[in-house]
């Protein structure tokens, strides 16, 4: 048994309302793929974050390469040789690749002047030991996010980290882009270096992982072989039941066009779209990132401006065109990024569920604080969303139930038509499947679903009809027999071979 | 956190609510600051007299202010404020003086004038998308040349007594500048607590994109927000100039400063989304209490300003470890 890399022991830590880590052990060998696995406010990125010194641990003991650790800052867990990638990649925009790989240590000539060739020279090195074919006085902005990723862990190298974690570094890349991604992280643990995977992809996890750690509600559930356990075992350690169907799709009766667009045009990134959706219909969104359906969906709920088009819903057309008018005539949209777009993060759960309805909260022309207390809350009953409270902050809140907030706003303004933008995206399986079944619940309603999403196994399983997008435009509409994931990716592939 | 505030009940409810207070902690600033001035100054600070006098002076700034509050609520900024208070005060004198308006008139006159720059504001904020910053950098300097050209630079005197009551007169013994501060602080603490649009204000500083996807028109309550901010600053520049009895180009030189300070020390966030209507009271109470020491204490002019920067700095310093030890001694519970 080769020694371990990194060992925590016994971690605790709790926040506001919540006991966030109850005794976690991990222990990481040198060069393995280690995934970390568990539902969302399991865990995972507590305890990473108190790995990387952003949060300091309430009992526990680290020990890095044989030796305790005391990790109090973030330079600390970089020196001594663990770097973390995170969802959100924290680089300067405005600066160039070789200067966001040497932030903070830049290259000098003397003690007041930076050493421009040298920065170059090296940030190229680094580039290559990647595999990133860039040039190193590119823009960070001007990059994809899968390169900025890229460039990230050549910062990591640069470092010389023998224990880099990624937190979710698939979630907006495309299927080659996650390929190259692997094929690094092949490389990588070759060199000697080990990685922690989280990801709440478990395909993703059986093809890069050696070993895989489930953390639950804070506790650690146990460390597997990959090679040893099934699909079916981890997903009942995560959640501490075997989920039945992993896609609880209802048959629901359709009932009239709920809304049509025709020839919607709004900027480069949609063209000509047209598509409709029935009440109680769920209708799928596929294409690859980027192919213009977020922008579609944000044109239509009026977000963004139209040029041309039109958009009727339950037999009205939409005249003037603002998201007060769409939600006015009952659509309602949750944004894909629910923290930028979604919610208003310092405000509580009960201000973030009554936004889009005010009006219900009135009482003789004033809020009523009361009136809100019971929609918000009647709303994290029905939703089953966690918090301690409706007066929680929605940035305490984990990332399932946070979107189950996004919903709930929809939900009180008694939306018929609600589009959903990447719903499930970086959310556990758990709330997952319970954001799934809450779809079918509304289509017996009688409410209109449009999903766009990325993963094709969602899109398959939870939808009636799939428009397939790609380069701004529909390439193709399948029905639910019809569409397999080779028929999805046909569509899109024979577009790119018509394109070039 | 809700279930321990209902299992605690009654009095001791009230008084946690109080002590939980985002603006307990400046409230504390300004008690000491009092107790040490009772002690320095003695009756000179506590007549009634003298308490009577700094609530006047402050009730000024502290209308400015809640102007301000709003504005910065939204993540914007208004520099225009000062400009704004002289030439609405011009504005109702010549109204007065020149055009023969009668008193009730000439004010709304003044306070549609200040209305006027506020739609400017707004209007360049959201339909030319100019930050708020280089917006109402260009309105402060318009409306500081419009008062120096329609007025030649010349005072206007010679005001009714029924004019100078705004800022001069008192009812039931309250002087009224002070009666003014509390009904617009009544208003505006309801209009943000209990109407939509007040909630929209904090929407749009706590996430404008979000708040954008959620129904709030962002652009309307940009507006409404800048023009309510200039009426605010008119009021407080009208009732100045009816308090000197004399309107002039130069008032209100700098005061825009006093007003965001006011909003910053009373504990509201620059960037937006966090504060509310006492807070601002208090910080332009803080500086009122404070200038007012310092002549008590024979403090020279010259070096009231800098006194009053570095509380400026020890009191945001201080309202913020408080803040930090707070959420801190929360995580740990």
């Amino acid at each position: 048994m080769e020694a371990n890399l990194l060992e925590m022991r016994d971690i605790r830590k709790s926040f506001p309302g919540v006991q966030a880590l109850r005794g976690v052990n991990l222990a990481i060998r040198a060069g393995e793929v280690h995934a970390l696995i568990g539902e969302n406010g399991a865990g995972k990125s507590t305890l990473m974050k108190i790995l990387s010194g952003v949060h300091r641990m309430d009992a526990g003991e680290i020990w890095f390469d044989g030796a305790q650790a005391d990790v109090g800052s973030t330079m600390e867990a970089t020196r001594m040789g663990v770097s973390v990638i995170y969802q959100e990649l924290n680089q300067l925009p405005n600066l160039s690749v070789a200067e966001n790989l040497f932030t903070g240590r830049e290259k000098r000539r003397s003690r007041f002047f930076l050493d421009q060739r040298e920065t170059l020279a090296q940030a190229a090195r680094y580039l290559e030991d990647v595999g990133l074919d860039v040039d190193p006085r590119t823009l960070c902005k001007d990059l994809s996010i899968a390169q900025r990723q890229m460039v990230e862990i050549a910062k990591a190298l640069s470092v010389n980290a023998r224990l880099i974690v990624m937190d979710e570094p698939t979630s907006s890349l495309t299927d080659r882009e996650i390929d190259l991604l692997f094929g690094l992280v092949r490389r990588l643990k070759a060199q000697g270096v080990a990685v922690v995977f989280i990801s709440h992809k478990l395909e993703e996890i059986f093809e890069i992982s050696d070993r895989i750690t489930v953390l639950r509600d804070g506790e650690c559930v146990g460390t597997v072989d990959t090679a040893d356990c099934t699909e079916d075992q981890l997903i009942q350690m995560m959640v501490g039941r075997s989920l039945t169907a992993l896609y609880p799709k209802r048959e629901v009766p359709l009932g009239e066009v709920a809304l049509r667009v025709e020839g919607l045009n709004a900027g480069p990134s949609v063209k000509d779209v047209s598509f409709y959706v029935r009440e109680g219909e769920i209708l799928g969104f596929a294409g690859l990132v980027g192919a213009g359906r977020s922008e579609t969906m944000r044109a239509v709920f009026g977000v963004d401006p139209m040029e041309s088009g039109a958009i009727t819903v339950l037999g009205k057309t939409l005249s003037h065109h603002s998201p007060s008018e769409a939600i006015a005539s009952g659509i309602g949209l949750v944004p894909e990024d629910r923290k930028l777009q979604g919610l208003i993060l310092g405000m509580t759960v009960r201000e973030n569920t009554t936004l889009a309805s005010m009006g219900e909260t009135l009482v003789r022309g004033f809020v009523s604080r009361r009136k809100e207390e019971e929609i918000s809350a009647g709303y994290v009953r029905r939703l089953d969303i966690r918090t301690p409270g409706v007066e929680q902050k929605a940035v305490n809140l984990s990332g399932g139930n946070q979107q189950k907030v996004v919903i709930a706003k929809w939900l009180a303004t008694g939306s018929r038509i609600l589009i959903l933008d990447s719903p499930t995206r970086g959310i556990d399986v758990g709330a997952k499947k319970e954001i799934h079944e809450l779809m079918g619940e509304l289509t017996a309603q009688g409410v209109a679903v449009i999903m766009v999403s990325s993963e094709l196994p969602e899109i398959l399983g939870m939808c009636d009809r799939v428009m397939v997008m790609h380069e701004g435009r529909v390439r193709g509409e399948l029905s639910r027999d019809e569409a397999t994931q080779e028929r999805i990716m046909e569509l899109i592939l024979t577009t790119k071979n018509q394109a070039s | 956190m809700t279930e321990k505030k209902a299992a605690v009940g009654g009095a001791k409810n009230w008084l946690l609510r109080i002590r939980q207070a985002s603006t307990f902690n400046i409230f504390l600033i300004l008690l000491g600051m009092c107790v040490i001035l009772a002690l320095l100054a003695g009756g000179k600070f506590l007549s009634v007299s003298n308490i009577t006098s700094v609530v006047r002076q402050f009730s000024f700034y502290a209308i400015m202010s809640i102007g301000m509050v709003l504005v910065i609520l939204t993540g914007g900024i208004d520099l225009s404020v000062g400009s704004v208070f002289a030439f609405s005060g011009i504005i109702t004198c010549m109204g007065i003086m020149r055009w023969g308006v009668p008193v009730f008139p000439a004010v709304l006159l003044g306070i549609l004038a200040g209305a006027a720059f506020g739609l400017l504001n707004g209007l360049c904020i959201t339909k030319l998308q100019l930050p708020p910053f280089i917006a109402t950098l260009g309105t402060m300097s318009i409306a500081r040349g419009v008062s120096y050209g329609i007025t030649g630079g010349y005072p206007i005197g010679g005001l009714p007594d029924s004019f100078k009551f705004i800022g001069l007169g008192s009812i039931l013994d309250v002087p009224t500048p002070i009666i003014w501060m509390v009904v617009l602080a009544l208003l505006f603490s309801v209009f943000l607590r209990r109407t939509i649009r007040g909630r929209w204000v904090y929407a749009i500083g706590g996430n404008e994109e979000a708040a954008r996807i959620s129904g709030v028109k962002v652009n309307q309550t940009k507006i409404i927000v800048y023009v309510l901010c200039g009426m605010m600053a008119a009021i407080a520049g009208i009732a100045t100039a009816a308090r000197l009895g004399v309107g002039q180009s130069t008032a209100g030189v700098g005061y825009e400063m006093d007003a965001i300070a006011g909003v910053i020390i009373g504990g509201a966030s620059v960037s937006g989304g966090y504060g509310n209507i006492i807070g601002p009271i208090l910080g332009a109470a803080i500086m009122g209490v404070l200038r007012n020491g310092l002549v008590l204490l024979n403090v020279s002019a010259y070096w009231q300003q800098a006194v009053i920067g570095v509380v400026i700095i020890v009191a945001v310093s201080f309202d913020k470890l408080q803040h930090d030890r707070r959420s801190s001694l929360r995580k740990t519970r």
